[in-house]
């Protein structure tokens, strides 16, 4: 029986703002949006800036992978399917921007999350949508 | 802009109730607050709906097909948990810019038993779906965080945002409109299993159903319909300013820093004016924080507030005498005017035996994940 031809089966980034660079020896890194008349920065790409209303000169930046934690929340009950307990959190970035994300490499237990902690940036295929693309998905780890 | 008073409050004991429908739930406290106010619906000239769950679907015309079709204009309202108190706000703006002299605002909703705002589920591919991978956006996770942040800016601990627990869940026992009415002591709260940490389950408001509605009118027509007329001195909406982390940490505190600013303003007085303070401690972290926005202590010092009871009924500045979100309940429409419903009852004298003695200004705080904040202060004339 002839092999019916597929479609050719790639990754693809959780959201918009995570890049998958396709050269190998790239890392995956998030994507941000520098506003250079105000110089706030903003998760993945912008229309205008919505600390100074700019529309023009919002420049996309490549945001670093290395961050400290801000807070955190043990989460112990979530939506049907979520797989718990976990450590949900904000990272602060270099950049001046927040990044809400699961602290992997962690016991999820108060005693072992430090505010200010360095945390690195992680990838992982973690599911497969439905066209049978690996869904990438980042989250931070204890640096 | 002229002049505006309370006339009439009713609510219904928050709670489940699956055989009814909505624009029954809502009918039932129109009708209290009409009779509270010794008027029919042919003085209502323009009536605010509030509603989240079935925004989609005229709650507010469906009510009034069960009251009484006067063909008055209806808004209907929907703004997250703020949805009851901004339909407030649209009836107080109708006659306090002189349009009208007599609106109605209705707040209501049914959640049943949905868990967690109904949590997940944006459409689309779930291969998708963030939740639980990066981070949470449901609520517990959320006010964990804020209140983590509390802890880490000021030491606070869980035991400190637990005591608010317990403090509302006391007070509750006197409010027969509430829909826990169970004392619950802090090691009850601290032992209960966890949702979101810091947050037990005990200090996560429960979901439930539930209606309450205010009638407002001029203040020169007030005393037609009582003898006790309340004064809405204030009355704020503000939504989410730009805040470095607001886009990906919703910061629940800047917006409401900014009503009370504008509230204080606009009322010609301060938070040491207040005598009772209803907001909205939809988990227990949430009220500790919000001591804080609201200026009714300073910076740092809340935990320290819960600790030595001065926001008991008794204490120097009662918050949440109704038991709060956290017993009362919170159907998301319902809450904002049920809050109305409450302070009016303390600022005429009629509020049993939770009553906050001689009361003569009431602050009331909403907030709306996303977010929005309206604060009404309301005062006896």
């Amino acid at each position: 029986m002839a092999e019916a031809p597929t479609a050719q089966k790639t990754q693809k980034p959780i959201v918009p703002f995570l890049r998958l660079p396709e050269n190998p020896s790239e890392q995956p890194y998030l994507a941000g949006t520098r506003c250079k008349t105000c110089g706030a920065v903003y998760l993945g790409a912008r229309m205008a800036c919505s600390k100074c209303f700019a529309t023009e000169g919002l420049d996309e930046i490549k945001l670093s992978d290395k961050g400290e934690l801000h807070v955190f929340s043990i989460v112990h009950q979530s939506a049907p399917g979520v797989p718990t307990p976990y450590v949900a959190a904000i990272v602060d970035l270099p950049e001046g921007v927040s990044v809400r994300c699961n602290i992997a490499g962690v016991e999820p237990d108060p005693k072992n999350l430090k505010f200010g902690m360095p945390v690195q940036m992680v990838t992982e295929a973690i599911r497969t949508d439905r066209e049978g693309n690996d869904v990438i998905a980042f989250s931070f780890r204890p640096a | 802009m002229r002049d505006v008073a309370i006339v009439g409050v009713g609510m219904i004991k928050f709670g489940r109730y699956p055989e009814k429908t909505v624009p029954e739930l809502a009918a039932q406290a129109a009708l209290l607050a009409l009779k509270d106010a010794g008027m029919d619906m042919k003085s209502v000239e323009l009536m605010a709906s509030g509603n989240l769950y079935q925004s989609n679907a005229m709650v507010g015309q469906r009510i009034l097909q069960i009251i009484g079709q006067t063909g008055i204009p209806i808004i209907n309202v929907s703004n997250a948990c703020a949805t009851g108190s901004t339909a407030f706000r649209e009836a107080y703006f109708a006659v306090a810019s002189g349009a009208y002299d007599v609106a109605m605002a209705i707040g209501s909703e049914q959640m049943g038993k949905m868990g967690l705002l109904g949590g997940g589920g944006m459409g689309g591919d779930p291969a998708y779906s963030t939740e639980g991978v990066l981070g949470s956006g449901l609520m517990p996770a959320v006010f964990g965080m804020a209140g983590v942040e509390h802890m880490r800016k000021y030491g606070t601990t869980q035991e400190q945002f637990a005591k608010v627990s317990v403090k509302n869940d006391k007070h509750s026992m006197h409010n027969p409109y509430s829909q826990y009415q169970t004392e619950v002591g802090l090691e009850d709260v601290l032992n209960a299993r966890v949702v979101s940490w810091p947050n037990t389950l005990y200090m996560c408001c429960p979901t439930g159903d539930g209606a309450a509605a205010a009638i407002v009118c001029s203040m020169e027509k007030a005393r037609q319909f009582t003898t006790k007329p309340i004064k809405v001195a204030a009355s704020i909406l503000t939504s989410d300013p730009w805040t470095q982390r607001d886009l990906t940490m919703p910061d629940i505190n800047t917006l409401t820093r900014n009503a009370a600013k504008l509230a204080y303003e606009k009322a010609g007085l301060g938070p040491q004016d207040l005598d009772l303070v209803e907001l909205h401690d939809c988990f227990a972290t949430a009220e500790i924080l919000h001591y804080e926005n609201l200026g009714i202590c300073g910076e740092g010092e809340a935990g320290r507030m819960v600790d030595e009871g001065a926001t008991s009924i008794g204490g120097k500045i009662p918050v949440n005498a109704s038991g709060g979100l956290l017993s009362k309940g919170h159907p998301l429409g319902a809450t904002g005017v049920a809050n109305v419903c409450e302070v009016v009852w303390h600022l005429r004298g009629e509020a049993g035996g939770r009553q906050v003695e001689g009361a003569k200004v009431g602050l009331a705080h909403v907030i709306g994940l996303g977010s929005a904040c309206t604060i009404q202060v309301l005062e006896k004339v």
